[in-house]
């Protein structure tokens, strides 16, 4: 049970002069119950790629497959790998349009042609998932506080009961409380087994809570790895565009200058390697 | 150190018309008695967590909100006064969030016009104005082109140039990174750290504490009020209320505040990443 | 893919040539000489003049003939769509009868002529968009305009308007494209189902755009006035417009040729 992409590449308008290639030879695989980052600095192809996944693009070369299933034009398959896969565009609360939370929860299921018996039992789900208050449920979604609107509209994609969900930047504009209601979110769906991609431009983020990195640049693949080893070659072949964490700068540059510590991005690490356990 | 002020708040409280209200019924405002004062010359990190009231108080700066209680002092005018809100204006610019919504014009050079055409500024001095302005920000080399093909950092820079061509002597940016990337980030606190070096009064308002650490000075406003003033390296050395105020200390900040408190450097200021290695390797 | 691509709006197209530095003023007016010129001239001959007068000017423009051609596109039904009304309901001579349709020599005729017409029409003011810069363009109408300011007509007001509309027409049709793709991932379909399901299909799409363009309008809004925007009352202009020799000549250009072609018209035609 896994996503995977073979040699996937995609061209923007072919053969005419705005013809751009957007992703090119991209490879990679993640399961059900792993967190997958896909990190890159804007214009890398990394929300073209999210959108591959759940067949919102078709791929031009090569191959998508989701739990065994092509992702490609006409096939039958379609409607079920868009439902499998959830796709959290940035910031989603700008999709949102019912008159009341329910409905906006209910959208998708319905779309799905969910029984409507079976509705109100998929929206309290996903809003328990989203972590949104239930006295929500009756208000229009327009009146929601910023970081209630947000949790609104990834409740509205859950609804579906994805196996996979695909985030683009999904704590641009958050404050640091919101951001991190949303990764703690993120981190008890991987636990319960779903398959979480993350598309952002932060590395911070990416390597705080992923099992493997995708870097891209320029639509071409630098580096498939674990975080460490992502870090390990970023410091060592820079990425324009894509910063290394202060505390991953600050390790390199002490390692420079002959001090025995790890590259780390982590503070309390840097500190146990430099002055040792208190 | 610094002693003229551009702005002061006096006691300012603002309540929205038609704003949200507590159990009672009763108004609640956006801003309780908020007191404070922008000097001449410093870069002023405002600072809270969405929905402490902070962009209400940006808003004040310029007198595009009138305090309902209290006054808004801006280089001795009141923004209370009707007759003064156009000189405040050519006073104290402002940049706002999402700069897709702070484009009037179609053409980059356009656009930067925009202020000082507004000010009645003659056309000879514009065109050296909106030269300045996109060399200042970087974006002279894109000076004929349509600015829906810039970058969102890009525009974020053309909307900071709009604001220079005004020459005020006073910024105010709300959340100018908010929606940009770490390059469009790092090229446009670049800008307002040049801009602060040649004299700019600068007002940065942000959630982001990893971008204050060349600000000379920060108020936190939680709730609507203010809960702390002083300078930067003090700011992380009072760890106790960032929770409460929904702000997060950055691992930078966190780890020098460490190694101070167990003396195991001595940087009595937070120091950027050489400064720190130097310490670490003495 | 995109659903929607900017460049076939017939948005302005920047050049360093002597069309783009005439004064927006001289364009507007020479437009609307050449647009009556268009309606009042029968003969065919002068058609083929109306081509070569384009040709003329696209080069002088130094603007691909193809891309002028494109602009015409979005109408391009519109002219299909009033030239085969006057190919079958057309009174005169019948060459062809099938059925109870009937084309007549006449309708032929005037079918080419309205279609022609109408092409041309398009193709002539979308030379104004193409070399002028909206800001230019209101600019130009303002200035036109304002004689009729003191019997209380908003020419400001309205040039403005046009500036904001041209200058959001790029970022809502990207906010559209978004939102589609976001409730397409939700499993919207917009092409399933009769015209009212397909309808009903896009309200998801409209209501959070207006909710967009709203949020934006007032956006704006602020914007303008933090950097001291009150209305056109004391506004200078960084590129005042300023009436040369040559938009004089330009337009003295146009209106000879076209009282000419009239004049000639008329003798050939009577």
């Amino acid at each position: 049970m896994s996503i995977k992409a073979v040699n996937l590449g995609h061209t923007y308008h072919p053969g005419t002069p705005l013809e751009t290639c957007a992703l090119k030879n991209i490879s990679f695989e993640f399961d059900r119950g792993t967190w997958f980052s896909v990190a890159g600095h804007t214009g890398s192809g990394k929300s073209t790629l999210a959108q591959h996944l759940n067949g919102l693009l078709l791929p031009m070369e090569g191959q998508v497959w989701v739990d065994g299933m092509e992702v490609k034009e006409k096939s039958r398959s379609l409607q079920e790998i868009r439902r499998k896969v959830g796709l959290v565009f940035q910031y989603p609360e700008q999709q949102l349009f019912a008159e009341t939370v329910y409905d906006e929860i209910a959208f998708a299921p319905r779309n799905w042609g969910v029984p409507e018996n079976e509705i109100p039992q998929r929206v309290n789900l996903a809003m328990e998932q989203a972590g949104l208050e239930k006295n929500c449920l009756k208000r229009s979604p327009f009146n929601l506080s910023g970081g209630e609107k947000r949790k609104a509209a990834i409740a509205s994609v859950l609804s579906s009961v994805p196996d996979y969900l695909v985030l683009d930047e999904p704590t641009a504009g958050l404050d640091s409380y919101s951001r991190k209601e949303l990764t703690s979110l993120l981190v008890r769906l991987r636990s319960e087994g779903m398959g979480i991609l993350l598309v952002t431009h932060d590395l911070d983020i990416a390597l705080q809570f992923s099992d493997s990195i995708l870097v891209l640049q320029g639509g071409t693949q630098v580096v498939w790895k674990k975080p460490q080893a992502v870090l390990e070659h970023l410091q060592a072949n820079p990425v324009p565009g894509l910063k290394l964490p202060d505390i991953a700068q600050l390790s390199a540059a002490l390692r420079e200058k002959g001090k025995n510590v790890p590259l780390t991005w982590q503070w309390k690490c840097l500190k146990t390697a430099l002055f040792g356990e208190k | 150190m610094h002693q003229k002020t551009v702005c002061e708040l006096r006691d300012v409280t603002y309540v929205y018309p038609g704003g949200a209200s507590d159990d009672s019924g009763t108004p609640r405002p956006a801003l309780r008695n908020v007191s404070f004062s922008v000097y001449e010359g410093e870069w002023l990190a405002l600072l809270g967590s969405n929905g402490s009231g902070k962009s209400t108080l940006a808003k004040h700066l310029n007198a595009l909100l009138v305090p309902t209680q209290g006054d808004c002092v801006v280089h001795g005018m009141s923004t209370k006064e009707e007759k003064n809100t156009f000189l405040i204006r050519s006073l104290v610019a402002m940049v706002f969030q999402n700069p897709e919504n702070q484009i009037v014009g179609t053409v980059v050079e356009e656009d930067t016009a925009f202020g000082p055409e507004n000010q009645g500024i003659p056309p000879e001095e514009i065109e050296a104005r909106v030269e300045t302005a996109l060399k200042v920000t970087g974006l002279i080399g894109k000076r004929k082109k349509p600015t829906y093909t810039l970058s969102g950092g890009e525009k974020q820079r053309l909307a900071v140039a709009g604001a220079l061509a005004m020459e005020t002597p006073c910024l105010v940016l709300d959340e100018p990174t908010a929606m940009l990337d770490p390059t469009g980030r790092d090229d446009l606190l670049t800008v307002l750290g040049n801009l602060h070096a040649a004299g700019k009064t600068i007002v940065s308002i942000t959630h982001r504490l990893e971008e204050i650490l060349r600000c000379d000075r920060a108020v936190v406003l939680h709730a609507g009020e203010v809960v702390w003033e002083g300078s930067i390296s003090a700011l992380f050395l009072t760890n106790g209320s960032f929770r409460e105020w929904g702000l997060d200390t950055p691992p930078l900040a966190a780890f020098w505040r460490d190694l101070q408190s167990e003396n195991r450097i001595d940087l009595p200021s937070i120091p950027s990443i050489p400064g720190l290695v130097d310490a670490l390797c003495q | 893919m995109k659903f929607f691509n900017h460049l076939t709006f017939g948005q302005y197209v920047p050049s360093e040539s002597l069309v783009h530095s005439l004064d927006p003023r001289c364009k507007i007016i020479s437009v609307l000489v050449l647009l009556t010129g268009i309606f009042v001239v029968k003969h065919p001959a002068v058609f083929a003049l109306w081509g070569v007068l384009l040709g003329c000017i696209t080069a002088a423009a130094r603007l691909p003939f193809r891309l002028v051609l494109r602009s015409a596109k979005p109408v391009l039904i519109l002219v299909l769509f009033t030239a085969s009304i006057h190919i079958f309901f057309t009174e005169g001579d019948p060459l062809l009868q099938v059925g109870f349709i009937r084309i007549t020599r006449q309708g032929l005729v005037m079918a080419a002529y309205m279609g022609l017409r109408l092409l041309f029409l398009v193709l002539f003011a979308s030379f104004l968009t193409l070399t002028t810069r909206p800001m230019e363009l209101a600019d130009g109408l303002e200035r036109l305009f304002s004689p009729f300011v003191r019997f209380g007509f908003p020419a400001h007001e309205l040039a403005m308007m046009m500036t904001i509309a041209l200058r959001f027409i790029p970022t809502l049709l990207d906010e559209t494209d978004r939102i589609m793709r976001a409730q397409l991932a939700r499993g919207a379909s917009f092409d399933r189902g009769g015209l009212w399901k397909r309808l009903k299909a896009f309200l998801p799409v409209l209501i959070p755009l207006f909710v967009i363009v709203f949020q934006r309008a007032e956006d704006l809004a602020v914007a303008m006035e933090a950097r001291c925007y009150r209305g056109g009352a004391g506004r200078t202009r960084m590129y005042p417009l300023c009436w040369e020799k040559k938009d004089t000549a330009a337009l003295g250009a146009v209106l000879t040729l076209v009282v000419l072609l009239v004049i000639g018209d008329r003798r050939l035609f009577f």
